[in-house]
Order: C-alpha cells, then sequence, then structure tokens
C-alpha cells in the first residue's frame, strides 16, 4: 500500500478511532473492486462491446417544440433499402415509457410535444451512413403554441399536458401545512421576501448514453447498456415488447458516469436499440454523440422558489410561506417526486412552528427534465440558504448566528411533523466548518483589504440535510430484495441490482458482505448486474445502496452465518477454510448456498401519502459547507479559491471512495452555480456542445478540503447513511453568499456567470456616479 | 486497395501495425475498430474532453482530432501500453491506491495526459499537474483525487521510461 501523500493538503479526513476499531474491512480504504480494469484500459463500456453481425442504429428527431405530425418524407437520394426502418407502427406493445404516468411515448406518432423527441429510427451496417440518412428524413407538422416556461405555463392560455382545468399543465402539486401561517404577520419583527431561480443543469457524464439489443422469438429481447436501472429499463421493454418478463433481459455494461443522468432514459434508449433489433433481425448498437447526448436526453429541473418568512428581533423563524414551482419538460416522468424532495428539503435544516409550502411542477415543451444527484434538493437548498442570508441582513445579525439560533436539534419536528429521533449535531459540524475554514478571521481580513484591491475576497456558508432513501412510503413500494451466494468455485458473489457507475457500489458492498460474512475482502465477488440472475435490490438513486441496500447486503451475510452454525457445523471463532467447508456442506444438502434478506422499514417510520406527513425519510446526512471566493473586478469573473466539506453522513464506508463522492459532487456543484448554462431556443438546446457548455476543468476546481463526522445509524449497514447526493445541495447558495460578501451584491439566480455579475456591478456604479455637469 | 482507402503504417505500444482505412477516418477510430484497442473513449468528437489521448511521436493528442493519414509512420502509445508484463505502471497503481479512478471513462486518457506531463516534469508542482490535466475532463472526482495520484505516482519514480 501507498502511504498518504503527507504534502497533500486536499483532505484530511477523521473518523473516530472506536467505530474503525470496530470493523477489520468496513471503513478501510479498500481498492475499488473494478479498479483494475479501469486502469489498465480493459473495462468494457457499451460502446467497446461487439456482437456478431451488429448494425447500427440513429434517431431522427423532432424539430418543432410541438405539432401534429403530418407526414414522414424519405429522401429518394438514399438508396433505402440498405435500411431498417423503424416507426411507431412497429412497436408490438404499448408505445409509451412509464416511469410513474404512462404519458411519454416510445416513439412519437400523432404529435410531437418537444424538440429532439424521437420519431423514426434507422439501422444500417455502416454507422457512416447514418448522418445523412438521417437528414434525408423529413418530417412535415402543423405547427401548434408551444409554451417553453414555468411562467408561459402557468399562465394555462395554453393546455399541453392533464385537463383543460385549474389542474391544466400541472403533473403534480403538493401542499404542505403546518402551525397557522396566518396569524404571525402582523405581529412579525421583520417580513422578508425573495425570489430564487436555478438553471437547468446537464449530467455530463463523460460516457455518453449508449446500448446494444439483440432480438430473437427464442430468447425475446436482450439488451446490453451504460445504465443504473436494470429494472427499471426491464418493466419499460416488457410493455413496449409485449413480451412475458422472463422473455426481457438487461444486462448493465460498465457505466462511464451517470449522476441519475441514467435512471429514466436508457429505458428509452433501450427500447428503440430494441425495436430496431427486432425488426433487423440483428444485433444493434445505438450510442449517442454528445451534442445528440447533450440535445435529446434529461437534465436538472429548472426551478423558481418564493420564499416569505415572519422572524422575531432576535431572527427565531416564526413562520415560512414557500411556493416552489419547477418546470418539469413535455412529459411527467420523474417530476412528481423530483419535486416532492424538493418541497421536503425547502424549509432547510431549521426549526420553524408555522409553514405553509405549495409546491407545483409545471409541463413545458421541452425535453423532460429528470434526476440529477440532489433530485429537488439543490434548487430547493439553494433558495432557502440564500434566503437565511437575506434574513440575517433585514434582522441586522450574522448569517451564522441567525442559522445557529434557528438549527433543528434532537426532538424538534420538520415541516411534515417528523419528529428528530436521531442524532442532529448541526452546532457541531458549524463549529467544526467555522473552525476549519478559518471563517471569521478570514472574513475579517477580506473586509480590510477588499478597499484596496481589484481582487474582492469574501466567505459564504450552507448549512443542510438530505434525506437517505426514497421519500415517504417509497422504500416500503420498493421492497427490495438484496443477498449474497456461495459457488462451488469458493467465491462469494453480492446479488443484487444495485449498479456500479463511479461511485462505489461494487467496493461498498463487497466489503460489506467480507465482513459480515468474516471473509476477506478479495474473496467476494459482485455478480454480473444481469436481470436473469440477481434480485431487485431496487433502482440506483436516492442515495439509498449504502444505507438501504447495503444492510440488506449485511444481514444477509449474518443470516448465512446463522444458518451454517446452526445446521452445518460452523463453529464460533472459525476460519476461512471453515467457512468455505460449511458452504459446501450447506450445497450438498440444499443444493446451492444463498441468503437473501428483503427490505424491512425501520420502526417508528410511518408517511402517510395522503397527508403528506410523517416520516419523510428514516435518516438524514447533515452538512456545513463554506465557499472562499474571489471576483475580479476587472474581469467580473467569480472563482472559488477554497472549499470546506463538514458532514455527518453515518458510518463512512470507505474513506476514499466517500472523500471521492464529497469532492467530485462539490464540484459538479461548482459547475452548477459558476459555470454551467443550458442553452435553449424554441426549447432546443443550443449549445449541445463541450466547447459551449462549460463544466469545470483541474484548472478551475478549488482545493475541496472535505471533514467527516460519524454517528453510526442503526438501519443503515454498518452505520452508514446516504452519501452519494449531499455534496451537490450546498455548494451553490454557499458560493453565492460568499459572492455577497465579497462584493455586497446579492444575486438570486444560478448559474452566476461573469456577464451577470458585470451587468449588476455595472448598473449600481453607473447610479453611483454623479451626474453630469 | 481501393482509391478511397490507404495504407497506413504504424507503431502501436512498440508493435509494428498496418491498416488499410480511409485516409481521413480518425486515429480514434482505428485504434478501436482496426486494432481492437478500445481503452481509448470518445467523449466529445471536438478535442475538448481528452478521454481520446494518446500520444503520437511522443506528444500528447486527441485522437478524434487526427485523420489516421497523419498518424502514418507515427509513435502511438495507449493506455493498452502503459503496464509493462503485467507490471502496473507507477500512475496505474497510484490512481487504484488514492481513488483517481472512478467511473473510469477518462482513465484512459487521463493517464497518458498524466504520463506525458511526468515524461517532461517528474515532480510537477500542483499548479503543474492542474495546467497539465486540464485538457482531460473527469467528471467524478473532482480532479482532486486524480491530483493526489499524480503527486503519488511522482514520488514513486513517476515515469518508469523517463527514470531509466
Amino acid at each position: 500500500m501507498l502511504t498518504p501523500n503527507p504534502n497533500s493538503f486536499f483532505d484530511a479526513m477523521t473518523a473516530s478511532p472506536k467505530t474503525r476499531s470496530q470493523t477489520r474491512i468496513v471503513g478501510t480504504p479498500q481498492i475499488r473492486k473494478e479498479g483494475i480494469d479501469k486502469v489498465l484500459g480493459r473495462a468494457k463500456y457499451v460502446d467497446d462491446l461487439e456482437r456478431d453481425g451488429m448494425w447500427h442504429g440513429a434517431t431522427v428527431r423532432s424539430t418543432i417544440p410541438r405539432g401534429k405530425i403530418l407526414d414522414i418524407h424519405f429522401d429518394p437520394g438514399i438508396d433505402w433499402t440498405e435500411f431498417v426502418i423503424v416507426t411507431a407502427a412497429d412497436i408490438p406493445g404499448k408505445n409509451h415509457i412509464q416511469m410513474i404516468a404512462a404519458d411519454q411515448p416510445c416513439l412519437a406518432a400523432e404529435a410531437v410535444n418537444h424538440c429532439d423527441e424521437a420519431i423514426v429510427l434507422l439501422a444500417h451496417p455502416d454507422k457512416r451512413c447514418l448522418p445523412a440518412a438521417v437528414a434525408a428524413v423529413r418530417i412535415d407538422y402543423e405547427p401548434l403554441p408551444a409554451v417553453l416556461s414555468i411562467e408561459e405555463s402557468e399562465t394555462q392560455h395554453e393546455i399541453i399536458w392533464g385537463p383543460h382545468t385549474a389542474e391544466g399543465n400541472i403533473f403534480k402539486q403538493f401542499h404542505l401545512e403546518k402551525g397557522n401561517v396566518d396569524d404571525v404577520w402582523a405581529t412579525a419583527a421583520h417580513i422578508v421576501t425573495g425570489e430564487y431561480h436555478t438553471g437547468a443543469q446537464e449530467h455530463l457524464y463523460i460516457e455518453n448514453n449508449g446500448m446494444i439489443a439483440e432480438y430473437s422469438d427464442e430468447e425475446g429481447l436482450t439488451v446490453w447498456g451504460s445504465l443504473q436501472c436494470p429494472f427499471y429499463v426491464h418493466k419499460s421493454l416488457v410493455a413496449v415488447f409485449d413480451l412475458p418478463a422472463e422473455k426481457v433481459r438487461v444486462i448493465q455494461a460498465e457505466t462511464g458516469g451517470a449522476f441519475g443522468g441514467k435512471e429514466d432514459y436508457p429505458s428509452i434508449l433501450a427500447a428503440h436499440a430494441g425495436l430496431l433489433a427486432r425488426k433487423a433481425r440483428r444485433p444493434i448498437k445505438m450510442v449517442y454523440d454528445r451534442m445528440e447526448d447533450l440535445a435529446a436526453t434529461t437534465k436538472r429541473h429548472p426551478s423558481r422558489t418564493r420564499h416569505r418568512t415572519a422572524v422575531d428581533k432576535e431572527g427565531k423563524l416564526l413562520a415560512m410561506e414557500i411556493e416552489l414551482a419547477t418546470d418539469g419538460g413535455a412529459y411527467s416522468t420523474l417530476s412528481s417526486t423530483v419535486l416532492s424532495r424538493a418541497t421536503l428539503h425547502a424549509t432547510g435544516p431549521y426549526v420553524c412552528p408555522n409553514i405553509r409550502i405549495r409546491s407545483r411542477t409545471w409541463a413545458t415543451n421541452t425535453v423532460p427534465y429528470g434526476a440529477f444527484r440532489g433530485f429537488g434538493a439543490p434548487q430547493s437548498i439553494f433558495a432557502i440558504e440564500r434566503h437565511m442570508e437575506q434574513i440575517a441582513r433585514a434582522v441586522g445579525i450574522d448569517s451564522v448566528e441567525l442559522r445557529r439560533r434557528n438549527f433543528l436539534h434532537d426532538g424538534d419536528t420538520t415541516a411534515t411533523e417528523q419528529v428528530m429521533r436521531e442524532p442532529v449535531i448541526l452546532d457541531t459540524l458549524l463549529e467544526r466548518a467555522l473552525k476549519e475554514s478559518g471563517y471569521t478571521s478570514k472574513q475579517e481580513r477580506f473586509a480590510r483589504e477588499n478597499p484596496h484591491s481589484t481582487i474582492k475576497r469574501g466567505m459564504g456558508l450552507a448549512a443542510f440535510y438530505h434525506g437517505s432513501g426514497f421519500t415517504g412510503s417509497g422504500e416500503r413500494y420498493l421492497n427490495s430484495l438484496a443477498g449474497i451466494d456461495v459457488t462451488p468455485q469458493g467465491k462469494v458473489r453480492v446479488l443484487v441490482s444495485s449498479t456500479e457507475f463511479g461511485q462505489g457500489t461494487n467496493t461498498i458492498l463487497t466489503q460489506i458482505a467480507a465482513e459480515s460474512l468474516g471473509i476477506t475482502y478479495d474473496d467476494i465477488e459482485m455478480a454480473p448486474c444481469d436481470t436473469h440472475h440477481i434480485p431487485n435490490s431496487g433502482p440506483t438513486v436516492a442515495s439509498r445502496t449504502s444505507m438501504v441496500v447495503g444492510h440488506l447486503i449485511e444481514k444477509s451475510g449474518h443470516q448465512l452465518i446463522s444458518q451454517l452454525q446452526e445446521s452445518y457445523g460452523l463453529s464460533e471463532p472459525y476460519t476461512r477454510d471453515e467457512f468455505f467447508a460449511a458452504c459446501d456442506r450447506y450445497r450438498e444438502q440444499a443444493g446451492k448456498v444463498e441468503s437473501l434478506c428483503r427490505y424491512e422499514a425501520p420502526p417508528n417510520i410511518f408517511w402517510d401519502d395522503q397527508k403528506y406527513r410523517g416520516e419523510a425519510y428514516p435518516a438524514f446526512a447533515w452538512a456545513v459547507y463554506v465557499a472562499e471566493v474571489a471576483v475580479d473586478t476587472t474581469t467580473y469573473s467569480a472563482e472559488v479559491t477554497n472549499f470546506y466539506a463538514v458532514q455527518e453522513v453515518g458510518r463512512v464506508l470507505n474513506p476514499t471512495l466517500a472523500a471521492g463522492q464529497i469532492e467530485g459532487g462539490v464540484a459538479q456543484a461548482v459547475g452548477y452555480a459558476l459555470y454551467e448554462k443550458v442553452l435553449l431556443k424554441n426549447g432546443h438546446m443550443f449549445n449541445n456542445q463541450m466547447t459551449n457548455y462549460i463544466m469545470p476543468t483541474a484548472a478551475d476546481v478549488p482545493p475541496i478540503a472535505v471533514f467527516f463526522e460519524e454517528i453510526p445509524f442503526d438501519y443503515g449497514a454498518y452505520g452508514a447513511k446516504g452519501i452519494g447526493e449531499l455534496p451537490h445541495d450546498g455548494p451553490a447558495p454557499a458560493i453565492l453568499n460568499a459572492i455577497q460578501d465579497a462584493i455586497g451584491e446579492s444575486f438570486c439566480s444560478i448559474p452566476l456567470l461573469p456577464e451577470d455579475i458585470f451587468l449588476r456591478m455595472s448598473i449600481h456604479s453607473l447610479h453611483e456616479e454623479p451626474a453630469p455637469v | 486497395m481501393s482509391a478511397s482507402q490507404a495504407q497506413i503504417q504504424l507503431t502501436v505500444n512498440g508493435q509494428q501495425a498496418s491498416v488499410d482505412v480511409p485516409p481521413m477516418k480518425r486515429l480514434l477510430d482505428v485504434l478501436r475498430e482496426d486494432l481492437g484497442l478500445t481503452g481509448a473513449k470518445e467523449g466529445c468528437g471536438e478535442g475538448e474532453c481528452g478521454s481520446c489521448s494518446v500520444r503520437m511521436n511522443g506528444e500528447l493528442v486527441n485522437s478524434c482530432l487526427v485523420p489516421i493519414l497523419q498518424a502514418a509512420n507515427a509513435r502511438i502509445e495507449t493506455v493498452e501500453g502503459l503496464a509493462i508484463d503485467a507490471e502496473l505502471h507507477p500512475l496505474q497503481k497510484a490512481f487504484l491506491e488514492c481513488g483517481g479512478a472512478q467511473c473510469g471513462i477518462c482513465t484512459p486518457g487521463m493517464l497518458m495526459a498524466a504520463t506525458h506531463l511526468l515524461a517532461h516534469n517528474p515532480h510537477p508542482s500542483i499548479e503543474e499537474i492542474r495546467e497539465g490535466l486540464a485538457g482531460n475532463l473527469c467528471r467524478c472526482t473532482g480532479f482532486i483525487k486524480i491530483f493526489d495520484s499524480v503527486i503519488a505516482a511522482a514520488a514513486m519514480g513517476g515515469n518508469p521510461t523517463h527514470a531509466r
């Protein structure tokens, strides 16, 4: 093993010695399970796979945001006999890709509802012949008026989704009420209002979406692809192809990043590749290029949040009225659950007796917005954490102190009346963040230096939680099954549908299995992610893998050991050889060695879907993040110069992977705040290239210091809670709070680009100049 | 050989190779399709992401921007040539130990860029590492563990060819 580089200033991780010493493998920096294949360049992503006789597929897409399809023309300049052509008429089953509702077609038939919607599919043996063929298909439309923003959708002048009533254009709405909001305003010391906007964000996984499909009447349909949720794809294919479940097989290839972007879209692409394969009677590969992936696949929901808050003269929150709106795009997909999570994170980690939240997600004629790390929380946390900054200024106290006075503590209740039964250590996290970042002394120094420099520096902070696992009753509905088996060759395999796409699923689940069975990390391997051979442990989303699925693996391990000890002569303590010998005796008698466990909700976790009340999440991860920024008043660029991330995520299963999750999430959120702008024209993304959709590079990311406090959670694997999404929640408001500290300007929209800063500062300096004589 | 094809000789990871392909075919596609070396990846197709990075005659190039004609008689190094006789290159070891690879799709290109950096600068400063890797995008790590990996590899003796 390498010794850690003593000069590395990037991270200083901590874990209490007590929790470390209780386990042998969990909590240690085990090497990434599939890492060796990745560094040797031999890991096989979907575009690296070939099948005999394989052709390539491509997609003809809509060029208008809304209209009726009148006709499809095939230019006679192309020899179409060389191609296989698929339209909606070729779909054997249902023409929809169902996530929550069945409103999104697999292929547009009579109408299109957004630009870049798939209409015709083409396949050809030579992929280089496809672009010209796609361009030679012309769709005639009768255009209809398009709705292209939340504000246009809200007018309901055009109803593009749902009934022609007051419910029109609304995919979903929530109304949450706690206490009595209306009685407070008259007596409040301060009433603070604000409106906050967040833009769309592209996942920009470096591997574009891709899929290979193979079809035969005997075997049915098999797909290999870049994906997060094999059983979501499976469910969609069963419906589109009208096949029995056992005739559809979904296999995950190595997946080159996802971040939520491969939660729902792969279901569409798998269906497309499958339709071509079924008609062509040969394997079909469809791999998007970057421009197509950017234009046609999901993004983070744009949002608008309005806050009206009553506080007393000490800054205690008396009432919060929050109106939240998101742009859902053309079909409902996951927008209702994204909205739910946004709603449940909208009050921030604060206690307030009177709360009203009205939230709605609106239909527009744009590509459906989808899952993206944080899943609605980054949007509403941006709003509340910027708003707290404005409240502090209205009250006339420091914003750190304002947060401290309003933090949730053990025993407090949230907006949904969830009682905080697990320890809440926001005060500890805050103190640590202030100390590690040198917050106060830097803030004072910057205030002294700024007037004498064109570079203005500032400090900003955000406090937040992220609910681990599915929202509300979600985990009960998922009813996940996961476990382990032991092969005759003496390998223990982890059986899950939980996928690896960089975040470390393979590694942490292997660590958990090895720990619970009392054998080594190298004794464990991951069963291939193939729906024919794995149980459904649910989708790989919602920061649920370490807490929920990991816990099932831990229980499966303990269950197997108990069985081996009760019935197959395993004594305590036992050696590795004794373990495998006992497994052999088990196999002789039972035919196979398998131990599976099904999800059980922790006790006292109840959620009322009708009243939208109760335990929204079994556990929360908590964090306080500090951004240090420099704003150049010559170029108007804002740069994050240092970042400090302090969090409590339960037990840290693998310190290297955990820090990697935090650093990666922070960097992605720096992009969300300062760089990444999706530009739409008529609902089509027109900066759909890496050249002009800009993410942070190695030269742009700040040093990121990561700190963990560990409070084990009894119902997560070895005490783990969720971690993956948390780091995307806090950086954007922390950065804009720091910019306000640096230059005194309050910005309420992201992304915040240099031209936005230029415009604001120019207008203000114009107003400050003396009138001409 | 048809008029639209060209016979191109090149050396890839020390091995002679000959391909009969359209002269404007991208080096990336020749490596992946004609030579079966799928380590280099296509992320953007326009030289922004660096996932297709390889070394050509000792220079770091985006192989998606190099027509094969330009690579005639060139010496190409790809990720597949980094490990020698099953012995991992120090950078590969360091990426494993330090968490420099997450999803792994940028890793082959990142390793080639880092190899190139260490070949010219065996002990780069953090600013030189940032500069040297700025043409290679990673969406998973936030780059921090990649920087740590390069520092660790440099401490191990960096580039073995350089060290010899």
